[in-house]
């Protein structure tokens, strides 16, 4: 039989009353808006403040790609290696969110990073790379993601592609430490037998593939490096040639969803452990019209030329709505996920799930372009 | 003012006679794409604007307040007062209306959004932004659909009937203008026609007043209790909160006189409830720019009016970002040119007393300011007494014979 003992919080229940008072005077004294909405002017990264972070350096990698070095609010609550990280940025004033594997083990500096690869008609990921200056404000939830090495340790294999590198560079950061006297071999790493398998289109645009070297020259890794203007596309049916004790490894592989789809498919063959991770979620291109689901659970199927709105109502659904015109923002609701139209002008709103999060689209003048998820 | 579907019966100058379908159809595409332009180069820039306007009011909201805790002082009094005000006004006008408008909605800040903003002011920004954005700006000038127009109380029209209780009308214009936050939160509630219909007691009705009330006792304990209450240390408790009631007031009074400036003056058309059925886009673009006027001035004016001096443009773009009015509004009134329409502008002080004077005319019978003289003052006087305390027969006898000299004095100019 245990006792858990609550967490002693802010001193004496007097003193916390105290606390509270004042609070709530606070808040008295600033209505409308709250004492945060001041405080956020000088302290953005407080504790207590909505999780932000500043961008302090960022270093380019390859040509395309860079790691961004962000000094995290106060309440960072820390990561495992592998994990991820959701990052707000505003891009051309709009807001975006994405994904992005966290490239060094905890710092002993308090600071975090990732690794950003600038993909062709990536909006936030050139943006990261080309444009982002030092002394941004950059929004930020907590880490999370499976994707971690089991302390234990173990024989592993890690697969990577391309910018899958990046979760894989953490674990191994964290594993092996570079210093000016080379790669550290550390008593919690020794239980660590680790193979990384990494595809890239070529050396040169193979980002981390110095850090990859050096840890295989240092033998703390075996590396088998693997580009497709060299060696020909990777076929996961040969990859016992290149790891011959397959089968005594437990595999991590991050990388486009058509690896891992092989590599699944593989394994589940020959009865292998496997462990992904993939963040690009696969995309339906905007089409004209499309099935739009409801959280209430109604499912409508909509041309491309009705308001999402009118088509709702006929159905019988009770909607928010206003001057079903498009200016009076009474009938925003927030579309999960799906791309809609815009009827006045074709422009194209796009939410993806674990990227843009929701967004709040006007149903009045917007159809349906594709499949599309509304919280409503 | 006589809407103009009635002036074309009446034979007065319809300004829009000379318009096809064609022309109206062809004005809608050639506005779309000035809106289509500001879209495509909406961006970083716009919300860095809307963020720095946002810091300044709140850091000047923080300083003018922590300035009033020694408002016993009276240069401290003076330059708190100041401060205040300016910063109310800001969040009222250049913030919270535009924001509200969903005009930042497209930077998918959850903390800028039309969704979940808040403002200083009475009524509660959900209320507000359906009698406002779905009602005014969809119905805009449409007699008998846009309380806007004289809120619903006033007379705004010579086509409504005048009554001796339109005498009052000015000193009911002036007192609303003082108290203005409440006038907009009782409109917001639909008060007058509530209690008129004798519907107080419907549950939705019961919720939104609940909903007025806490936001106006949490607007009145900030303003005029926890300020003051803060200021006592210094002997400021009486001086606070004579401050932050002056500010009230004069950001009340600054934004009533915008607001009157944009759809009020002289010249500016108003509409009949039929001529909008099967309104097309276009019809409504005309109805928009024919129902609304400009201020015109610097720059400071038209952050403090919350660009509304630009009410044309604004009335055109409603969800455009407020910081590019300025920069299309030539391109607009180019347009008004090409379709040889009147661009209604004048400076503030024009624009104001235009308006109260047709607050104080339309106070007046039909006719009776144009025929009133110096010499003849004393007889037209006891024709408003007779007709303010006469029967509703003796009214309509001496309005008419008022509106035919009113008529043969218009035709001899």
């Amino acid at each position: 039989m245990s006792t858990t003992l609550e967490p002693q919080v802010g001193g004496t229940p007097r003193s916390r009353r105290l606390g509270d008072h004042l609070v709530r005077v606070a808040e008295a004294a600033t209505t409308p808006y709250l004492p945060a909405d001041f405080l956020d002017l000088f302290a953005p990264l407080r504790s207590g403040a909505d999780l932000r972070g500043r961008i302090e350096s960022i270093h380019p990698e390859t040509a395309d790609a860079a790691t961004i070095v962000i000094r995290p609010g106060a309440d960072w609550a820390g990561h495992v290696p592998g994990q991820y990280l959701r990052i707000g940025i505003d891009v051309d004033g709009v807001r975006q969110w994405r994904a992005y594997s966290l490239t060094h083990g905890p710092r002993r500096d308090g600071r975090i990073s990732i690794t950003v690869k600038a993909v062709p008609e990536g909006l936030v990921s050139n943006h990261l790379v080309h444009e982002a200056r030092p002394g941004t404000v950059v929004h930020l939830e907590q880490a999370a993601g499976e994707f971690v090495l089991p302390p234990a340790g173990g024989k592993f294999l890690m697969v990577t592609a391309g910018s899958g590198i990046t979760p894989v560079i953490g674990m191994l950061r964290n594993l092996f430490p570079s210093t000016d006297e080379g790669v550290l071999r550390l008593p919690r790493s020794a239980m660590h037998d680790i193979v990384v398998v990494h595809v890239a289109p070529s050396h040169p645009h193979s980002i981390f593939i110095r850090d990859l070297e050096a840890l295989d020259a240092a033998g703390a890794i075996r590396l088998v490096a693997r580009y497709d203007d060299e060696h020909g596309v990777l076929d996961v049916d040969h990859l016992a040639d290149l790891v011959p004790d397959l089968a005594e490894r437990a595999t991590l592989a991050c990388g486009p969803a058509g690896l891992l789809d092989a590599l699944a498919a593989h394994h589940d063959v020959h009865g292998l452990s496997l462990t992904t991770e993939q963040f690009r979620t696969a995309r339906v291109e905007p089409g004209d019209g499309g099935t739009v689901s409801f959280a209430s659970g109604t499912t409508l199927e909509l041309d491309g030329a009705t308001p999402i709105l009118d088509a709702a109502e006929s159905a019988g659904m009770l909607m928010p709505s206003g001057c079903r015109m498009g200016i009076c923002m009474g009938c925003v609701l927030p579309l999960r996920e799906g791309s809609v139209r815009d009827l006045r002008n074709g422009a194209i709103t796009t939410a993806v799930p674990g990227e843009s999060g929701a967004i709040k689209v006007q149903t009045c003048i917007n159809a349906a372009a594709g499949p599309c998820h509304i919280d409503h | 003012m006589t809407t103009v579907q009635k002036k074309a019966v009446l034979g007065q100058a319809n300004p829009i006679a000379h318009l096809t379908d064609a022309d109206i159809e062809q004005l809608g595409h050639e506005l779309d794409a000035i809106r289509q332009d500001v879209l495509d180069s909406r961006g970083a820039s716009d919300a860095a604007y809307i963020r720095k306007v946002i810091d300044t009011q709140r850091k000047l909201e923080l300083g003018s307040r922590a300035v009033l805790l020694f408002s016993a002082f009276p240069p401290a009094w003076v330059l708190g007062t100041l401060g205040l005000s300016v910063s109310k006004i800001l969040d009222n006008m250049e913030i919270g209306h535009n924001i509200l408008h969903g005009q930042w909605d497209w930077m998918r800040d959850p903390k800028i959004h039309s969704s979940t903003w808040e403002w200083d002011m009475a009524s509660p920004a959900e209320q507000w932004k359906h009698s406002h954005n779905e009602l005014h700006h969809t119905y805009t000038n449409v007699i008998g659909k846009d309380n806007d127009l004289g809120y619903g109380i006033m007379r705004v029209d010579e086509d409504q009937p005048w009554t001796p209780s339109s005498l009052a009308q000015p000193v009911f214009c002036f007192i609303n203008a003082v108290f203005f936050e409440y006038g907009i939160a009782a409109y917001d509630l639909e008060l007058g026609s509530v209690i008129a219909k004798k519907q107080t007691k419907d549950p939705d009705f019961r919720r939104r007043a609940k909903q007025v009330l806490n936001k106006i006792r949490k607007q009145a304990t900030k303003d005029y209790v926890v300020h003051p209450a803060l200021s006592i240390p210094t002997g400021s408790f009486l001086p606070t909160l004579a401050a932050n009631f002056t500010a009230n007031v004069v950001r009340n009074l600054w934004s009533n006189s915008v607001i009157l400036c944009g759809h009020f003056p002289e010249g500016v058309e108003t509409f009949e409830k039929r001529s909008i059925d099967g309104e097309t886009k276009g019809e409504w673009y005309v109805r928009q720019m024919l129902g609304s006027a400009n201020i015109s001035g610097s720059k400071a004016l038209h952050l403090m009016t919350g660009n509304l001096s630009h009410q044309i443009e604004h009335h055109l773009f409603p969800d455009l970002p407020s910081n590019r009015y300025a920069e299309i509004a030539p391109k607009v009134q180019a347009l008004f040119e090409k379709y040889d329409l009147t661009y209604c502008a004048r400076p503030m002080p024009q624009q104001v007393a235009s308006a109260w004077h047709k607050v104080i005319r339309l106070s007046l019978p039909n006719g009776w300011m144009a025929t009133t003289n110096k010499k003849n003052a004393p007889q037209q006087l006891a024709i408003l007494y007779k007709m303010a305390t006469g029967d509703r027969r003796t009214r309509r006898l001496l309005g008419r014979k008022l509106e035919s000299e009113s008529r043969a004095l218009g035709k001899a100019a």
